[in-house]
């Protein structure tokens, strides 16, 4: 689609971003120690923290990723909510306190609080490194999916422009300014995404036949006969010629029908589809975007174009059928929305993509009538397919993945390092109480948002991300602008906490402690500074890598090697007395290298990051945690056994 | 460790588990259990989803509210100690 920007948009935008870079260089200004810079003095009141919670929590995976997936696959992106939400029951009830009282800047500090170990500073120190970086990817993808629509850029120039503005908030601030920033947009997001569900309930549902642009969908059904013959008529289409498939379309999956105009020549796709038994076939009008070998972007055929009214992509998201064959509901309420969309049928795209003789890069974006009922039972995205399959790897997958989110918040140093900003574990339990509410208040509207933006018909085919942005542009521009700087905010803030999380780790774990640097505490907090741009420099590189990745996905993965790496240390190191050091570094290692390993040789990596063929993959299921996290558990205790009886 | 705080977090930590367990084990065994209509025309994919959410945020205030006596002792004995 071709995105221009709007006054208000960037007007808004800059307004936000400006005010919330000075509040963080006005807060920043007293964080001159290394307990100000990494934990606030421990004087942050717990329901500011708790606000700031939902703040670091509800990233660009939760806001655009799973709308994105609600809205183009159902109920599926909620398994995300439920998942991410659950997991804070395990931080509330099992870690929160102890992670309070034992440390003091980092997560590492409290694994270590009985042991004084380099090795365990050392090992917890990377593993807090790697999952912050793996974290890190998602926030910056989800940036570059912001940027875009707002500001009209490439999407690379999100990524840098976060980066850069990220990297200026945590080397002038801290966390104190961090903390703020995220309480601000924590509390503006969840008001503005409950404002936002307020106007999808109140437009309710329409029947239409396109997006917003305009266009109409055509769907004919001809007779099966009527493709074969060369009389130029194929239903009620007049002066057309049938293309055979071959130079590379005979390979697609679904079958698809080119249509020539005799006059034009212009070339239109089609998806057929016929019920069993019958002869007549039905053509649903299909949208292809082309790419090239010389790196021309074809859209339907034709160059894209720069400006509104040139070709591009249309618009799509739409109901095509209500309930007792009614063309308009009106305002619903919050359960006549669900049961209204139950009965209805919605059109949901789906793509295939292809390479054809000439080497270009075809991909065919093709409607799909779907049920409501079919929208609102999970099972329908590729992620979360496995649980309908006879395949008992693939429930295992998907149980997996569920572990991982549930164990994988509290195991998340971003998070952990928030237990370090207030005074006592009284407040620690209270701002997680505050943060669980909000947080669960925004996963409620979730389910509204994402439906809403799949009725919309605003969504673009080509990317999932945008669908809640679009959404908001389609009630209104300033709604957008301001739905847009909120989220943009939201990635800013999410990404300083990472990006402290590991300069805390650099800093105080691994150069101060493990490597032994006496250092006072102005140079401290210089090289945290200095660890700062660094990670902020991976990060960018790699959000521009990633860019075509739901982030949601990518965050499914950090969730994993979180858990894996850290929470057996976590846990048994409150419930048994019998760990000793070396069961601690061989737990964390064993879980980090073990669950990476698995990811990295997984079908989901092949597919989406190698573009190789999914099945070639070496394990059988690509979501680890049902083995791993076992696995650092045992690990644990096994060596804490081996190591204590030598004593 | 604070006994009563942890125990009360421990057996609300079940609790949920087993609330949250029970919908990961039906959505892949049963998935077609999920599309059944139990509530006011809502099927069970959604109350149950929801039930998880609103779920958690109540345990949550009941663990707070349950830790509230608990908590105050605690500060006292750290402003003694």
């Amino acid at each position: 689609m071709i995105y221009e920007s709007s006054w208000q948009a960037v007007l808004i935008f800059f307004l936000f971003v400006g005010f919330t870079l000075g509040l963080s260089f006005w807060l920043g200004r007293k964080a001159k120690s290394s307990e100000g810079y990494f934990a606030a003095h421990g004087q942050i009141p717990w329901f500011v923290n708790g606000v700031a919670f939902a703040g670091d929590y509800l990233s660009a995976a939760s806001f655009l990723g799973i709308c994105g997936m609600i809205a183009f696959y159902g109920y599926d992106g909620f398994l995300y909510s439920i998942g991410y939400l659950a997991g804070w029951i395990v931080a509330l009830f099992v870690v929160a306190e102890p992670m309070k009282r034992l440390g003091r800047f980092t997560f590492a500090d409290a694994l270590d609080s009985q042991f004084n170990s380099r090795g365990i500073k050392l090992a917890a120190g990377i593993s807090t490194l790697v999952v912050s970086i793996f974290y890190l990817i998602p926030q910056m993808v989800g940036a570059g999916a912001l940027v875009t629509p707002l500001l009209g850029f490439d999407q690379w120039v999100g990524v840098v422009m976060v980066g850069s503005v990220v990297i200026l908030i945590v080397v002038t601030a801290g966390m104190v300014s961090t903390t703020w920033v995220q309480f601000l947009k924590g509390a503006l997001l969840v008001v503005f995404s409950a404002i936002l569900t307020w106007m999808i309930l109140d437009r309710g549902f329409k029947v239409a036949d396109g997006g917003v642009d305009g266009h109409h969908f055509q769907s004919i059904t001809v007779q099966a006969d009527d493709l074969s013959n060369d009389d130029g008529k194929v239903g009620e289409l007049n002066d057309v010629d049938v293309l055979p498939a071959a130079d590379g379309w005979e390979k697609a999956k679904e079958k698809f029908v080119r249509l020539k105009n005799r006059t034009t020549g212009d070339v239109s796709v089609w998806r057929s589809s016929s019920e069993e038994g019958s002869s007549t076939v039905t053509l649903s009008e299909a949208q292809t975007l082309t790419k090239t070998a010389d790196g021309k972007i074809l859209v339907n055929g034709k160059p894209k174009g720069k400006k509104k009214g040139e070709p591009e992509l249309h618009p799509v998201g739409y109901v095509t059928e209500l309930p007792d064959g009614k063309t308009e509901t009106g305002p619903l309420s919050t359960v006549e929305f669900f049961r209204t969309l139950q009965q209805s049928k919605v059109v949901l795209w789906r793509n295939e993509k292809f390479k054809t003789a000439d080497d270009s890069e075809v991909t065919v974006y093709f409607p799909k009538v779907t049920t409501g009922g079919q929208v609102l039972r999970p099972g329908e995205h590729p992620t979360f397919k496995g649980i309908r399959s006879e395949k008992f790897t693939d429930k295992i997958n998907f149980i997996s993945l569920m572990l991982a989110l549930f164990c994988g918040t509290a195991s998340l140093p971003h998070i952990l390092i928030r237990y370090y900003t207030v005074k006592d574990t009284s407040s620690a339990r209270k701002s997680t109480i505050v943060g669980i509410a909000s947080i669960g208040f925004f996963y409620v509207l979730t389910l509204y948002l994402g439906l809403g933006a799949m009725t919309s018909g605003e969504l673009d085919v080509s990317d999932e991300n945008m669908s809640a942005p679009l959404l908001a542009r389609g009630m209104n521009t300033w709604l957008f602008a301001a739905i847009s700087a909120i989220a943009f905010t939201t990635v800013l803030g999410t990404v300083s906490g990472l990006i402290l999380a590991a300069a805390g780790a650099v800093t105080h774990d691994l150069m101060s402690s493990v490597l032994n640097w006496k250092m006072t505490d102005t140079e401290k907090v210089r090289l945290a500074k200095i660890s700062s741009v660094f990670v902020g420099a991976i990060a960018i590189v790699l959000g521009i890598l990633f860019q075509k990745m739901n982030p949601t996905f990518l965050v499914g993965w950090a969730f994993s090697v979180a858990a894996s790496a850290n929470l057996p240390s976590l846990v048994m190191i409150l419930f048994w007395r019998g760990v000793t050091r070396q069961g601690i570094i061989a737990a964390i290692v064993v879980g980090m290298v073990s669950s990476m390993t698995w990811i990295l040789l997984s079908g989901e990596a092949y597919s989406k990051v190698y573009g190789l063929d999914a099945a070639a993959a070496i394990v059988p299921f690509s979501q680890p945690g049902i083995l791993t996290i076992p696995l650092g558990f045992v690990t644990l205790v096994v060596v804490s056994l081996m190591t204590s009886a030598k004593k | 460790m604070n006994p009563r705080s942890s125990r009360y977090g421990l057996i609300l930590f079940f609790v949920y588990l087993a609330f949250y367990g029970g919908f990961v084990v039906i959505n892949a065994f049963a998935p077609e259990s999920m599309e059944k209509p139990l509530l006011s025309g809502l099927n069970v994919a959604i109350v149950y989803g929801f039930g998880l959410i609103i779920g958690a945020v109540v345990l949550s205030a009941v663990y707070g509210v349950l830790c509230g006596d608990v908590s105050r002792s605690e500060n006292n004995e750290e402003k003694s100690a």
